[in-house]
This record gives structure tokens, sequence and C-alpha cells, in this order.
């Protein structure tokens, strides 16, 4: 077993975090603790100034000028799960892409059955979507497009300003899941025409699991928008109905403050550095890693293939080999994390033509460095010519 | 003497503390503090002023789109 660890599963989960998200949550359990938004103490205003921050960090990031439409949750899930199901009523019609996660996908096979619409567009074998397709398949009661950012498992990035412009001319709305991409791309919610964005904060944006949410645009009417969840917001106590007003409408129950904390300073840390230098420098380990792959006998690598038009996330198999032993050889005699199988997209893996097996996916992040794709390549040729 | 003294009530405590950035960033003195239970039975926090100055931070949060439920003086300051 290997001591030394490369961890190439930050399209998961991205660690190690800057040391400054650690210092931040062990801060607020130490020091702060209280409920945000309840009670009137120093504590519980301090709390509420961490998520009020974090809020505006999170606005600040996509271009949004009124935080109040940054709505927390738990993850992009959730994000996505309070804006397909917040906004869509039986008799709409929703299309969306053959690359998308189930975050996406099994909300609206839910809906389906409730007597929703759903077009599912083919995508490209390298899994990108054609704004045309997006334009023919308008029909006058769709009412939204929902579209991941970038794949989560070849990451495949999707030409929303064009997508995003095609949904403006038909007043559809445009929800992008920006799971995997924000942190790592630069996001604009009113240049690239997006009216729903869905976000986590445990991958790009380096905070701590059980953070992410929704932002809502202009576009989006909040009297509109039905909660998921109701309880307790710290406001309009004294009414037993859930607050009109955003975020309490979709923030209900004491909030992750203490993961906000550190969801804060890992924003802090991407705003600090710049999501250009994080960009530059994920391209530049991206286009190392695939060309070292394409010179490795028996490796098919999926997805667009250059940098340029892909996240730091990269799909591959081994002929011959499983990608779920590939997995555990990369693991067991290397020290490689990575993640092997479907991704929670067997979509995308249909796609790509890689369903049922998958693939063996590395995701890498700002913190990966070039010796560590050099090793990662020498121990895949390793397992290659070993063969299976 | 002292300065008369004020509040000024949000619908929540986002609101709140957006208030107390725009009034910090003018150098207007303030202090968040809980919201006193004959104005409001809500448990959140509201932002005490002088109350000269309600006219000029009204304006202030009306123009950023601060969302404010209500203002009231304080008779013991």
């Amino acid at each position: 077993m290997s001591e030394k660890i490369i961890y190439f599963d930050n399209a998961a989960t991205s660690f190690p975090k800057p040391e400054e998200v650690a210092r931040a949550m062990v801060h607020f359990s130490r020091e702060i603790g209280a409920s945000p938004g309840r009670s009137g103490h120093r504590l519980a205003i301090e709390a509420g100034r961490i998520v009020f921050e974090a809020r505006e960090g999170i606005a600040r990031l996509f271009g949004v000028k009124d935080s109040s439409r940054v709505v927390f949750g738990l993850n992009a899930t959730e994000g996505i799960n309070q804006g397909l199901k917040g906004l869509l009523r039986t008799g709409d019609h929703v299309i969306t892409s053959s690359m998308e996660h189930n975050s996406v996908m099994r909300p609206l096979r839910a809906m389906m059955k409730e007597g929703l619409e759903v077009t599912i567009l083919n995508c490209s074998p390298e899994g990108f979507l054609d704004p045309s397709d997006v334009k023919r398949a308008v029909r006058p009661n769709t009412r939204m497009v929902v579209l991941n950012h970038a794949s989560n498992v070849v990451g495949t990035i999707q030409p929303l300003p064009e997508i995003g412009e095609v949904c403006r001319r038909q007043e559809v709305l445009f929800f992008v899941d920006a799971a995997q991409s924000a942190g790592a791309l630069p996001i604009d919610m009113e240049e690239e025409k997006i009216d729903l964005l869905a976000f986590t904060g445990h991958k790009a944006l380096f905070g701590p699991q059980g953070t992410g949410g929704l932002v809502l645009g202009e576009r989006v009417d909040e009297k509109e928008l039905v909660p998921v969840k109701r309880g307790g917001t710290g406001s309009r106590s004294e009414q037993e109905e859930q607050p009109d007003f955003l975020p309490d409408l979709c923030e209900s129950g004491t909030p992750n403050a203490v993961g906000l904390a550190g969801l804060l300073a890992g924003l802090e840390f991407v705003m600090k550095v710049g999501i250009g230098k994080i960009r530059h420098h994920e391209k530049r380990l991206t286009e190392k890693l695939l060309q070292g792959l394409l010179k490795i006998e028996g490796v098919t690598v999926y997805g667009p293939g250059t940098a340029e038009k892909q996240l730091a996330t990269v799909s591959f198999n081994l002929k011959g080999i499983l990608p779920s032993e590939v997995g555990l050889r990369l693991d067991e005699d290397f020290g490689i994390l990575c993640r092997v199988g479907l991704h929670c997209a067997p979509a995308a893996h249909r796609t790509l033509k890689t369903f049922p097996e998958g693939t063996v996916r590395f995701g890498l992040s700002y913190l990966n460095r070039e010796v560590e794709v050099e090793e990662a390549l020498q121990a895949v040729g390793r397992i290659a010519r070993r063969g299976a | 003497m002292k300065m008369p003294q004020g509040v000024i009530l949000f619908p929540s405590i986002h609101f709140a503390l957006r208030a107390e950035k725009m009034v910090k960033e003018k150098g207007i003195s303030y202090k968040l503090i809980p919201v006193p239970r004959h104005l409001s039975s809500d448990c959140g926090v509201c932002l005490r002023i002088p109350w000269e100055k309600k006219e000029e931070v009204l304006e202030i949060l009306v123009q950023a789109g601060v969302k404010v439920d209500s203002a009231h003086p304080l008779s013991d300051g």
C-alpha cells in the first residue's frame, strides 16, 4: 500500500482545501457558534454576518446585484430540486441534454410521472449540445432549459452564451447547473443570460461539503416560486405561514453556518487567486494529462480531448481492463485516488458510449501540481503495460 | 445631552446586515440591537441610529433596494 497520496477526485469533492477554510471553520466553532438570524445577541449577529458575507460573495462571483436572491442549501442537488420543483407545473415543457447528472435527471423523471413534458436533446460524442437543437425543441409550453455548464464525467464546457441567447429570444428560463464550473470558470449570469444557477461549495469553490444552493436572476418571479421546504426562518415569527421574500422563502431551518464560514474562506481564496489564474493552471495540467494519456498504448480518452473546451476533468479507459480494476490498482499500488464507474450520470455515459462499465475519471483542481500529473501518467502506463 | 435614537426594522437579518454595511460606509453611527418587544414580536435584530439621521438612512436604503419594514423613534434613547 502506497503512503503518498495523489488526490484526483476533485470533481467529486475538492481536497485538500486551502488552509484558510479549515481555519475559518475552527474559528466559527470556537468563537461564534450561534444561530444566524435567530436571537439578537452578539454571537447570533456575528453568525448572521458570516452567512451574509458568504451570500454577498456568491452574488459577486456570479455578477448578481441583489444578494437576497442567493438561496443557500446543502449542495447543487438541493438548488436544482428547488429550481425545478419550485417553478415547473403540470403541463409545462422542459428541455435538457443527454449529458446531465442525476441531480437533474432524477427530479425530471419523477416530475414526468406527474405530467411534466421533458425533451432530452442528444449531445455530440464529445458531449456538446448544439444551440440550434435547443431552438428547434422549443414548444409553446416550454418553460425552461436546464443544462449542465460543464460535464462531471468529461468536463465538456457547453456553449452557454449561445444557448442563453436562444432562451432569451424564446422567452424560456435558462437554468444552469454549475456544480463543476463554479470557481473553475468565469460565470456572469447577466452576460450569459442565465436565469437560475445551481452551485455547490465543496468542489471548485473549495468550501466544505454541505454548502451550495441556488441563485435566482431578475427574470425569476419569486411570487411564482414554491419553496421545497418550509419552516423556521428567524423572520416573521408571529406568522405560521412561510415568508414571501427571499432568501427566507426558500431557507428554512438553521443553516450550515459553520460550513458557510468555510465556503466564505474558500470563496475569498478563489477571488484572491483569480479565476483567470485558476483556469490557466488547470488548463496546463489538463493538456499535459491529455497529451500524456494519448501516448499510452491501449488508452481511450473521452470528451473534447483539448483543455480549451473542457474542465480539468478527464475520463479514459484502458483496453481490456475494467475501470473498477484500474481504479483499485491506482489506489493500492500508486496512491492515486480517482473515481471510476458512472459518476451518477448514466445519460452522459450513454452519450459517450461508455455505458454501463463507465470510465476512470481524473478530476484535478487548482491545488494539483504538474509532478502529480507526471506520476499519474507513469502509473497508468505501468497498469496498461501489465494488462488485465 | 444624549441624541434621540430610533430603530429601523427589516423583514429579516439579511436586510438588517445589508443596511448595517451601508450606514457604516456613510460613517453614520449605528448599532444592531434585538427588536424591542413593544415594536414587534419578531425575534430578529434591528438597526439603531440617531433619529435625526432617519431620512438620510431611509433614502440610502431605498436607493439600494434594501427592504425596510418600519422606522420608530425610541423614547428612552
